[in-house]
């Protein structure tokens, strides 16, 4: 192999520093990497992915399978990119994979010798044992194989790029930039359609770049360029794929910004994601090449027909100075002409008997030595080819003759060209196969969005081509209303043949006995061979669905592309139908592998989702306060001072509350305003208990049930005019609580006058806690706030400085309580008011940790406790609801499984010794064996300030019969057992004289 | 990516709305005192393969609830109701 001293589309005048397995490659400006790695002399480019054969570069577009390497290095570092679609660029550095040591000598094919064992569905049937211990045997094989397994191998570090996501519109999405999609878009874009052109090349053209520089085919594309070019509707990206299309005309595209420079520039992204509306598609995404099977055709050295040429008029490089082409179509005609033309010494190796007298003229005519009715049996070398035996055939492929070898350094196949229909096939299922192209091709409909155009129609000539392209593009710009026109059709100019006329059904060639003289593979990324196949036949998976998934063929990220075919042909044979009757399976997205940041674009981090701050945020931050996560909220978790830990905070937080005052900031808490006529109903229906004597000023701790009977919701909610209710709900529920009352008043309650509408973010709120809280929100509100004026479960107006705020009286703490509700935009400034005035009374803010042991220490539940498996029953509240008017879940609750006396209750746990119990701790009797979930588990735990003691909330079976038992409490997971008295869960102050003074 | 025509909002990409389910069943009225109704309301739904008339709700937009046909085939969307508009 080597350079050719001119012509390609690269530029001479720009070499490229290039590096593959810490040796220099002769790139320029215009080769991918693996035109350098050819131009350079590497054959051996990579290790197969099971058996570990040495593996060489097998096309030159996304349908590689093999030439799969680690590129970049650090931080940047990627693998499995194939080097076919890797643009190269000055100081680009690639490695290989899936090889120890190195490349010329790994280890790993030990596997190719152990490949008897390894054959389909062998994990299967190994590891499964009767035999004791036959998991751990698993468990250690394991291990090993997982070192062994994949291909390459990622990086740690952290991404240095970004990424963005983009939506765009469009009338006419053209996939493809070929010489059927830039007719298309031409002429969509002459009638006025916005169109966008998107090709996953660097440069537009597609098969027409494989085409000599210089001929017909280059002045074609300029021109159509030039015109696009000056369309103010139509939008080209080039180094872009298509990689998915969804539902509702949606498209998922990568654009490449900035892989083919060593690093982004300018601030710019690294790659662009594109969500895509777009009323029409046109599918103009050409035809992929179709290997011929045969002994030993993996080897570096194989590679697609269409491809050696690519690489000898596109990139200027011969990959082969002595060349076989093998073919049973007419399109490899060409493909031995240019390469002869190129200084090789070609013969050709047809597979049918007779062909066209001009077809074979063109090859002749340019000094391709030519044999009717072979086909090459077995490709020969070790680490390369180095001949090619070839046989007389009949037709079935098989040999009928004696065997001749070709000395040969490269075998070019085509075994036909199958459609790219893989993105059509993700919207519609199942392509037809046609007998005219031995290939699928979509299945026609009008009504279809998406619209195939070109090759990828099987289109059997270029001609043909551009009439589909701007037939096509024509109609999808009328389907969006736009039918201006005016120009004329480019003409066609020549190039090769196509493959469709006169083609043999002919894929694979054997000896006299229908045997393989060497492993025949149809799947090259996943190592599968002819002989799996038969397998799977053998073993009853003959389905298409079945054939896939046992054998792995078409499994890769190549998903298919060059094997799924061939693999159907095979079982169709051994099923002895024809192979639209095996069926096709369907391709997903993405069409070639994306990188997971192009997706998430700057979704990550702190921008995985919104972070919610309380109005307060910044002054908890500035008066030292860790801060803790609340779903999307942030809360202030605790004050330290000085070096205190956690536990020393919220201890010394908690006795100053009971000890003196405390204030915490609870806006996180859903409030939701229901206003209208008919608003008491309304809540009389939503909340177990009643509404209706609930008077203005005053307000009522509601429980909220599921439509199911189990509790939901808890909060408390005042009445503030005839028809004004400020609801509250926890934190966590909100927006479920406000989404079931809007599905209820929308669907089945529509008679009902309510409007129910979030006020969280309107409303700061705090709560101010301890003996001394009246005395200080007396003093700066300058309110009555005695117990006669403001009873329990009563609000009033007030103001603090200018600002006019409600006070509450209600206690979650069990102390004298009170809550402040302020206009959100005035939030800090009352806050501050109360700071100032609270140094008087040796007022401390305290956070979410205190404000749960306080809670604890009462026995409130909260969401630990109302977690959505336990019923008002579960909890004790049943008191709670009406008898007099139903509610949500007022009559499932009552079902027989949710009466059952046998469910955990509520009770507390005082734990004895100094650990205190975790969450999700399950309950057993003191003795005994301790199998399953026992008798409940634990819901809640702190260390008690007030007590002085570890204690917990828990639900047990029978709890309320077994105060005073000893259980145990046991953390599985963690290995831990305590043990514990059961006592009430209303641990401190159960009367409620603190909170009622 | 499917798009839901929102009476109020336009079309709209799915990813502002959350699914509600079936919109064919009936809440039994708030008196009904009988277990089966309650029962048959809250746990059991058909499994149409094709058309499907459901909820969805536009939670980042209008806050509407949707009555919606979708095919659960094809995920082609055929109408697009307000579900105070439509029968109950």
């Amino acid at each position: 192999m080597k350079r050719l001293t001119s012509g390609g589309r690269i530029d001479r005048a720009k070499p490229l520093s290039i590096e593959f397995d810490s040796k220099s490659l002769p790139g320029f400006q215009g080769d991918t990497l693996s035109s350098a790695l050819l131009a350079g002399g590497k054959s051996l480019v990579g290790r197969s992915f099971k058996y570990h054969r040495p593996r060489g570069i097998y096309s030159a577009g996304a349908e590689e399978p093999n030439a799969l390497v680690h590129l970049r290095q650090g931080n940047r570092h990627e693998p499995n990119a194939r080097a076919t679609m890797t643009e190269a660029f000055d100081g680009l550095v690639a490695t290989s994979q899936n090889a120890w040591p190195n490349l010329q000598f790994d280890i790993g094919a030990v596997n190719n010798w152990l490949s008897p064992f390894f054959s389909a569905g062998f994990y299967y049937k190994t590891f499964i044992g009767p035999f004791k211990h036959s998991t751990k045997f698993w468990m250690m094989c394991e291990t090993v194989i997982r070192k062994a397994a994949g291909m390459g191998r990622a990086t740690y570090l952290q991404d240095p790029d970004s990424y963005e996501k983009r939506n765009a519109f469009c009338d006419v999405l053209v996939i493809g930039g070929g010489i059927s999609g830039l007719s298309a878009a031409l002429a969509a874009g002459r009638a006025g359609a916005q169109v966008m052109l998107i090709e996953q090349d660097f440069k537009l053209g597609g098969a027409a770049l494989s085409d000599a520089v210089g001929g017909e085919g280059d002045t074609w594309i300029a021109t159509v360029h030039r015109e696009l070019m000056e369309m103010q509707n139509v939008r080209i990206l080039t180094r872009t794929t298509v990689f998915g299309a969804y539902d509702g005309d949606t498209y998922g595209l990568v654009e490449r910004v900035s892989d083919h420079i060593l690093a982004p520039e300018n601030h710019q992204v690294r790659q662009r994601y594109w969500v895509v509306h777009a009323k029409r598609s046109i599918l103009a995404t050409g035809a992929i090449e179709r290997p011929l099977v045969f002994g030993g055709n993996d080897k570096p050295g194989v590679m697609l027909a269409g491809a050696a040429r690519t690489y000898a008029n596109r990139f200027a490089v011969l990959a082969g100075e002595t060349i076989v082409v093998t073919t049973n179509n007419d399109s490899a005609y060409i493909v031995a002409a240019d390469l002869a033309l190129a200084g090789a010494m070609v013969t050709l190796v047809e597979m049918r008997a007779s062909v066209a007298q001009d077809i074979m003229d063109s090859a002749t005519d340019a000094g391709v030595t030519l044999h009717l009715g072979h086909g090459v049996l077995q490709a020969l070398g070790r680490k390369c080819v180095t001949g090619a035996v070839i046989v007389p055939i009949d037709m079935k492929g098989r040999a009928t003759g004696p065997k001749k070898t070709l000395p040969c350094d490269l075998i070019a196949t085509s075994g036909g060209w199958a459609p790219a229909v893989h993105l059509w096939s993700q919207l519609y299922k199942k392509p037809v196969y046609i007998t005219s192209g031995t290939c699928f091709v979509p299945a026609p409909l009008e009504t279809h969005t998406m619209q195939p155009a070109g090759t990828a129609n099987a289109a059997s000539s270029l001609a043909e081509v551009i009439e589909q392209g701007c037939s096509r593009g024509a109609e999808a710009a009328q389907a969006a209303d736009c039918t201006s026109s005016g120009g004329d059709i480019p003409k066609s100019f020549s190039t090769g043949a196509f493959w469709q006329s006169n083609i043999s059904p002919l894929w694979a060639v054997f000896d006299a006995e229908g045997k393989f003289p060497d492993k025949a593979f149809v799947d090259f990324q996943h190592d599968v061979k002819v002989s799996d196949i038969d397998q799977a036949h053998l073993e009853g998976y003959v389905s298409v669905e079945h054939l896939k998934r046992y054998t792995t063929t078409g499994m890769g990220s190549d998903q298919g592309k060059l094997s799924s075919v061939n693999a159907l042909a095979r079982m169709a044979d051994l099923r002895d139908v024809a192979i639209p009757d095996v069926g096709t399976t369907t391709f997903r997205p993405p069409y070639t592998p994306i990188a997971m940041g192009s997706v998430v674009g700057h979704e990550h981090g702190r921008h995985f989702r919104p972070t919610r701050l309380s109005p307060i945020h910044h002054w908890h931050l500035e008066n030292g306060a860790k801060m803790t996560q609340a779903g999307a909220w942030l809360r202030s978790w605790y004050y330290p001072k000085g070096n205190e830990d956690l536990r020393s905070a919220y201890i010394r937080e908690a006795r100053h509350v009971r000890e003196h005052v405390g204030i915490v900031d609870v806006s996180t808490l859903g409030k939701i305003a229901v206003q209208g006529p008919d608003a008491a109903e309304f809540l009389n229906r939503m909340y177990v208990n009643g509404w209706k004597t609930l008077n203005i000023g005053r307000l009522r701790y509601g429980v909220m049930l599921r439509e199911d009977g189990f509790v939901m919701d808890d909060g408390a909610t005042a009445r503030l005019g005839e028809h004004d209710y400020f609801m509250s709900t926890t934190t966590a529920n909100a927006a479920k609580v406000l989404a079931f009352s809007e599905h209820l008043l929308q669907t089945s309650w529509k008679n009902l006058r309510v409007h129910v509408t979030t006020i969280t973010d309107q409303w700061a709120a705090f709560a101010i806690a301890g003996p001394k809280a009246r005395d200080l929100l007396s003093k700066v509100s300058g309110a009555d706030l005695s117990n006669d004026a403001l009873p329990n479960n009563h609000f009033t107006q007030a103001t603090v400085g200018e600002v006019n705020v409600r006070i509450h009286r209600m206690s979650y703490s069990g102390e004298l309580a009170y809550e402040v509700y302020v206009p959100s935009g005035f939030g800090r400034y009352v806050w501050e008011a109360l700071y100032a005035s609270g140094a008087e009374f040796d007022l401390r803010p305290y956070g979410s940790e205190a404000m749960g042991a306080l809670r604890i220490e009462k026995g409130h539940v909260a969401g630990p406790e109302l977690e959505g498996r336990t019923t008002m029953k579960d909890l004790g509240l049943e008191g709670f609801a009406s008898s007099k008017k139903p509610f949500v879940g007022s009559v499932l609750r009552k079902r027989p499984v949710l009466e059952d006396p046998e469910r955990p209750t509520l009770v507390g746990l005082e734990i004895g010794g100094g650990i205190a119990a975790k969450a999700g701790s399950l309950l057993f009797p003191e003795t005994g064996e301790t199998n399953g979930h026992g008798d409940g588990w634990v819901s809640s735990t702190t260390y008690s300030p007030a007590l002085g003691r570890n204690i917990a909330m828990c639900f047990l079976k029978n709890g309320q019969a077994r105060m005073g038992e000893t259980v145990r409490v046991i953390n599985f997971v963690g290995n831990e057992e305590l043990a514990a008295k059961v006592v009430s869960h209303h641990f401190f102050d159960p009367e409620g004289k603190r909170q009622n003074g | 990516m499917i798009r839901i025509d929102c009476p109020i909002c336009g079309l709209r990409d799915e990813t502002e709305f959350t699914y509600g389910a079936d919109a064919n069943v009936r809440r039994p009225a708030m008196d009904e005192a009988e277990m089966q109704p309650w029962l048959d309301y809250v746990f059991f739904r058909d499994n149409p393969r094709g058309w499907h008339r459901e909820y969805w709700h536009h939670v980042q937009g209008c806050r509407q609830w949707l009555v919606v046909e979708r095919n659960t085939l094809t995920h082609e969307i055929r109408s697009c109701d307000l579900a105070r508009e439509v029968a109950a």
